[in-house]
């Protein structure tokens, strides 16, 4: 009973465990301002600070208080994102911005590490445990004041893949957009596609009726195949019930004295073997009308109220 | 200010308040409707149990009101008990709801018995996806189009779904077409079904069908859900409680679970479905030249899909061998609408021949039909959300 309890507190710990590190693991860090230029955006304070966004890429909002952010390999918990602030919820697929100013007390989302120009920069994401790492990235050290290093699609191409990533200049086509998508999307490109490629409606009715056909056409199959399988399986218990019941109707009803006898006689011979009783108890019906033991005058105190 | 003029100015105030004073001919016009749903759910009794809520819900939705009083009873206005109502249609839970008591009140052993029924269920979407290019030719945008087009798949929580989700802003039209067309299924189909057969292929007796084990009726859930999901996982919601609902029901372990989900459930839904649909069907929203396209666009829909369906079995019947030939009375069926669609084969097939009761048969399709418009609704959601 113990084991059972154990195992599945296990199982339960290993789910939760699984659940939360689902869901801090589609956290990324979406783009990245080594330098503040002050072309870019200010802080609360009318500060032109660098910047680190980061993206909720999951389709559910993400509690990100008590991951750490780091600049420092050797570091993972350098800065932990403070406990307590309503602001640490992150909306599915949208972003928050942290300003790498090394002032945390100017508030949750300022970092006590700044970036230094010039120079490759670290930064990565560890989970709550300071262990796991959730994303990391080297900012290049190429990188002009008033450029930011961005994924080029909003939380795609996964953990420190620098072919992810671009350097945007602030122009028309490589746009800088903190707290923002780093695509635009002002149409659904999926519509726009069909429209575009599929004006009459004709791709789409034969893919979608081959999906159809072929789904249930699976369906079929397979319960084509279950049913003969079934129809198998009856079919081989419907003979061996018939085969039971005729080896049944072959014998008789019951066993002859003569043959109990002969068993019994053969056992005795074979094991020497008979009862021994030490005591005989005896049953007899008590033929008396009257006893004592079933006397209700006996046994009931009083006559029950009517 | 005299007191006769405090009280003028209440009372003035109060009369713009009123419905008299708001009232538009085009919300009379929408209480019209209301009241002819009412009355065909009543006095004809077509699918009254969803004509009586839809059509309650248009006189709820289309009572006038001052807008800009801030009054909070607007279904579209946020925090109102009626938007609260409406979640479950814009957020799209409501119809998987109603797709578990689908499945928990099903009995899927005349599909179980001949799977090739499955392809007739296949067969009638094609309603929708004729619709699509039709939606497509009158200007719709590829994502209104495909949310118009599932009308065609004659299953209204699957339309109320998909629309939800494709288009919003014509949800009201698609829910309102969907179900006026389901009731209007013993008036549509069987002149088609007429149309496309011969005297001959009306008489074809099909095979009793063969009673199905416990553990097929089991496994056929599982099997079923796992298949389909695998290959349309956006259809996930609508086809995974469709499944849930039938193997509570079938397992023979969870019978109090499965009355609850075919009984109770199911009819709460209904109720709260049918009466937020009618009342989103406010006149400034659904009294436009689109919803007269949609409604068109709907009956084309279920015109095609009945059609396809009874074609459909006549060109399978071509290569099947004489004894299991399929009457095409049952092609009909293919569309969802059940049982409704499947008691139209029945009574057809019977006024030719009355000792030929196809309704066990028809059952088949029309169950496939159900899967089949999930399916569908999944394909089009996976490739235009």
């Amino acid at each position: 009973m113990k084991k059972r309890i154990l195992s599945i507190l296990v199982i339960a710990l290993a789910c939760v465990t699984a659940v939360s590190a689902q869901g801090r693991r589609g956290l990324r860090i979406n783009e990245v301002m080594i330098s503040n230029d002050s072309t870019s955006v200010v802080d609360d304070f009318g500060r032109y600070s660098a910047w680190v966004e980061l993206f909720n890429s999951t389709f559910g909002p993400l509690e990100i208080s008590s991951v750490f952010l780091t600049n420092d390999k050797t570091n993972p918990t350098l800065y932990p994102v403070p406990l307590g602030d309503v602001n640490t919820e992150i909306p599915a697929r949208q972003h928050i911005l942290f300003w790498a100013d090394g002032e945390p007390n100017k508030g949750t989302f300022h970092t006590n590490f700044v970036f230094t120009p010039g120079e490759d920069n670290y930064v990565a994401i560890y989970d709550a445990n300071g262990k796991t790492l959730i994303d990391e990235i080297v900012i290049p050290g190429t990188l002009k004041p008033g450029q930011s290093y961005a994924r080029k699609v909003d939380g795609e191409g996964g953990t420190f893949n620098p072919e992810a990533w671009e350097i945007r200049d602030g122009s028309e086509s490589l746009y800088i957009t903190p707290s923002s998508n780093n695509i635009i999307k002002s149409t659904n490109s999926k519509v726009d596609m069909f429209a575009e490629q599929d004006e009459n409606g004709f791709g789409m009715a034969v893919m979608a009726m081959c999906i159809v056909f072929a789904a249930l056409l699976v369906l079929s199959i397979c319960f084509y195949i279950i049913s003969r399988i079934g129809a198998n399986v009856s079919r081989s218990q419907k003979a061996k019930a018939l085969a039971d019941t005729e080896a049944e109707a072959g014998r008789p009803d019951h066993d002859s004295g003569e043959e109990i006898a002969a068993i019994a006689m053969a056992l005795r011979d074979h094991l020497e073997a008979h009862d021994r009783e030490n005591t005989v108890l005896t049953i007899n019906k008590v033929r008396r009308a009257y006893s004592p033991w079933s006397s209700k005058i006996y046994s009931l105190r009083e006559l029950p109220r009517r | 200010m005299t007191f006769s003029d405090f009280l003028l100015q209440n009372l003035q105030e109060f009369w713009h308040l009123t419905g008299f004073y708001n009232a538009t001919w085009e919300h009379l016009v929408m209480l019209v409707v209301g009241l002819f749903f009412i009355w065909l759910a009543i006095k004809k009794n077509f699918e009254p149990m969803l004509l009586v809520p839809i059509g309650f819900g248009i006189l709820i939705g289309n009572i006038p009101f001052n807008t800009t009083a801030g009054l909070e009873v607007g279904i579209y206005e946020e925090g109102s008990v009626l938007n609260i109502l409406y979640n479950g249609v814009s957020a799209g839970w409501y119809p998987p709801l109603i797709f578990l008591g689908i499945g928990a009140m099903t009995d899927f052993s005349a599909l179980i018995a001949n799977p090739k029924l499955m392809l007739i269920g296949a067969a009638a979407q094609f309603g929708i996806f004729g619709a699509y290019m039709v939606a497509l030719l009158l200007g719709f945008a590829p994502d209104q189009a495909g949310a118009i087009a599932i009308i065609g798949g004659a299953d209204g929580p699957t339309a109320i779904f998909l629309s939800s989700k494709l288009a919003p802003n014509l949800m009201g039209a698609i829910a309102v077409s969907a179900y006026s067309y389901m009731a209007l299924v013993p008036v549509i189909q069987p002149p088609l079904m007429r149309l496309f057969t011969t005297k001959n292929e009306r008489l074809i007796k099909m095979k009793p069908a063969r009673a199905v084990s416990q553990n097929e009726k089991i496994i056929f859930p599982i099997v079923g859900m796992i298949l389909t999901c695998f290959v349309v996982p956006s259809g996930i919601p609508l086809l995974g409680m469709l499944f849930f609902g039938n193997l509570l029901r079938e397992c023979g372990v969870t019978n109090r679970l499965a009355k609850t989900a075919s009984n109770a459930l199911t009819d709460i839904v209904t109720i709260l479905l049918g009466m937020t649909v009618g009342a989103s069907t406010q006149a400034s929203e659904f009294l436009t030249s689109e919803t007269i396209r949609i409604f068109l666009l709907g009956f084309m829909a279920f015109v095609i899909a009945s059609s396809s369906g009874v074609l459909f079995v006549k060109l399978f019947n071509l290569f099947l061998p004489k004894s299991k030939k399929i009457n095409p009375l049952i092609g009909n069926a293919g569309v969802s609408a059940v049982p409704m669609s499947a008691r139209i084969s029945n009574n057809l097939g019977l006024e030719y021949d009355p000792s030929n009761y196809l309704l066990m048969h028809a059952m088949g399709p029309n169950v496939a039909g159900v899967i089949g418009s999930a399916v569908a609704a999944g394909v089009l959601l996976g490739f235009l959300a």
